[in-house]
């Protein structure tokens, strides 16, 4: 089985975010990037799917230059070649624009399946597969738990609101947004990293890849986000903070 | 062009309650473009489902019907409303922002050239749609470019379903796909739940929620004896259920339980929207977190900046003597 992980490089979710000069997104310089929660999932699925079935499993990536480390990380942890879609300008593109550029990329391998997280945690729009599918004339599942080859496909497990879930079977290839928490992720192992370094790390420029970049949904200015309601906020020590809160919970709010 | 189209979503057979507030999402956008608001049905039988929605203030209601769209699959749904909109040509087209629209609207749109702008919680003159970025810290402004409909979902809880203003009953009427059967390739099972639940927080008064902050399995009994202390349940975000330091049972989000009580205390839990949608119905929220940025003070009554590892032992301390 081949597969295609598509992964995407985030800022660390502890990272103190700054709106940049122009209003129009964040100061990325300083930042600190890491591997998108659940595309680390897809990435695990795809490494224990190629464990009990065997094949291949690529991992796909579209970003500037800082997406480096990211890509090493996933061949560390066992994937067996990456693709780089050299793109510095992926923040202008909208979720069309980016899902052009890794069906571009996916089309030429094949693939039996391509997985990816089911969001990101930047731009969290959760619509990177499914709109990768519709251009690939692929069929998909989104928010996949857990995923079981069959001889004409797969079934998967699905989730859905407030504790319900579904099975869905569907034919291969296709294209599965996988949910956070249906495994537990591996770590690099130090000959993982190792091997890491010495395998192939293919980089396409956007712009070889000639797809249509102007943006349908344009993000035209970010801001903070205005209070609900107004926090007390309990100054002090711990001891003063909580004995204050407290009070608070007894006196004015009445639910102690 | 025909003006704004709300895609009514069907939950046990009547229209669940986050397509009403679609609806009063759709109504007021109407407002501020003075465009006509409508809305659409969609299944294998939705007679019922559409008297219901034809009620509320809506110029049509049209019931998009096939005997293949009886159960759910994406290729069905984006075949037959592709469809409905090639004819119908809508300004907007607005769909409550569900589990399930997440799994077709971007498709459809795609199909149509179009992007979701999806998720959004407000939108104002232009018109803009505002919808959150970096997991709630910041807020984005989208237009819409180009020509053809914009699509648009919006967040459970955004816009009132009390406020879905009834009107004249609107005219229904039928609009027939055409769907091959080999057209829809996945086969989608019976909904089923999973492990049984015995933790109910859906009732629960008091509720203490640990997040990602804890930092460690280890540290979880200094928040079960902050909850021993109040006498509360102790709940969790998904992250911590994910890494199975909790049972998932005790998941409190879109994805776990809803819940509604008095107080809700938040410790090490930043109030990621996923989370923020489950807790809406709390009373009074407090959140303890060491970041003064982390979008759970949006929503908290009362905040105590600070480790948690300090503050929640003393609060258990105070909590038990203000119970003496």
């Amino acid at each position: 089985m081949k597969i295609i992980v598509a992964i995407k490089q985030v800022p660390e979710r502890d990272a103190q975010v700054r709106i940049d000069a122009a209003g129009k997104w964040i100061e990325e310089s300083g930042l600190q990037y890491t591997l998108n929660e659940s595309d680390a999932y897809a990435l695990e699925e795809a490494l224990q799917l190629k464990e009990k079935h065997g094949g291949e499993v690529v991992v796909l990536t579209a970003g500037p230059e800082r997406v480096g480390p990211t890509i090493r990380e996933a061949l560390a942890k066992g994937a067996d070649r990456a693709i780089h879609i050299d793109c510095a300008d992926l923040g202008a593109r909208d979720a069309l624009g980016v899902a052009r550029l890794l069906a571009a990329a996916v089309k030429p391998e094949a693939p039996d399946l391509v997985l990816t997280g089911l969001q990101s945690d930047d731009l969290g729009q959760g619509q990177t597969g499914v709109i990768l599918a519709e251009l690939l004339g692929l069929p998909h599942s989104s928010l996949i738990l857990h995923v079981e080859k069959t001889d004409t496909g797969m079934t998967v497990k699905r989730e859905l609101e407030e504790g319900w879930f579904r099975t869905v079977e569907l034919p291969t290839p296709a294209v599965l947004t996988i949910q956070s928490g249906g495994n537990k992720l591996r770590y690099a192992t130090l000959m993982g990293i190792k091997r890491a370094k010495t395998k192939e790390v293919r980089t396409v420029t956007a712009a070889e890849l000639a797809v249509d970049s102007a943006p349908v949904a344009v993000l035209e200015r970010v801001a903070l986000p205005q209070k609900q309601k107004s926090t007390q906020i309990l100054p002090g020590n711990p001891k003063e903070a909580a004995a204050a809160l407290v009070e608070k919970l007894k006196f004015e709010a009445r639910v102690l | 062009m025909s003006g704004i189209w709300v895609v009514v979503e069907e939950r046990d057979g009547r229209a669940s309650r986050i397509s009403w507030e679609a609806v009063a999402a759709g109504q007021k956008l109407a407002a501020l473009t003075g465009l006509a608001v409508s809305a659409v049905v969609i299944g294998a039988q939705t007679e019922a489902l559409a008297t219901e929605v034809a009620a509320k203030a809506l110029g049509k209601v049209v019931r998009v019907e096939h005997p293949l769209l009886a159960a759910y699959t994406a290729d069905g749904f984006t075949l037959a409303l592709q469809q409905f909109i090639e004819a119908e040509k809508p300004d907007y087209v607005l769909f409550p922002h569900t589990y399930q629209v997440r799994d077709y609207a971007p498709k459809l749109a795609a199909r149509l050239g179009q992007v979701l702008i999806g998720d959004v919680t407000g939108f104002a003159e232009g018109p803009v749609f505002v919808r959150q970025l970096m997991q709630g810290r910041l807020n984005g402004s989208y237009r819409h470019s180009g020509n053809g409909p914009c699509f648009v979902s919006v967040q459970a809880g955004a816009f009132r379903a009390d406020e879905a203003q009834v009107g004249e009953a609107a005219a229904i009427t039928v609009f027939s796909p055409t769907i091959d059967p080999a057209q829809i390739r996945t086969k989608p099972s019976e909904r089923f739940r999973g492990a049984a639940q015995t933790v109910d927080l859906g009732s629960a008064q008091m509720i203490v929620g640990v997040g990602r902050g804890i930092k460690d399995p280890a540290n979880i009994p200094i928040a079960q004896e902050l909850a021993t202390a109040l006498g509360a349940e102790l709940g969790a975000s998904r992250p911590i259920c994910d890494n199975g330091w909790l049972p998932m049972e005790r998941q409190i989000g879109s994805s776990g339980q809803t819940i509604s009580p008095k107080l809700y205390l938040a410790v090490g839990i930043s109030g990621a929207i996923q989370h923020l949608v489950g807790i809406k119905g709390s009373q009074c929220v407090v959140a303890i977190n060491k970041d003064p940025d982390a979008p759970i003070f949006e929503v908290a009554d009362y905040g105590i900046v600070g480790d948690l590892m300090e503050v929640v032992p003393a609060l258990t301390e105070a909590v038990k003597a203000a119970k003496q």
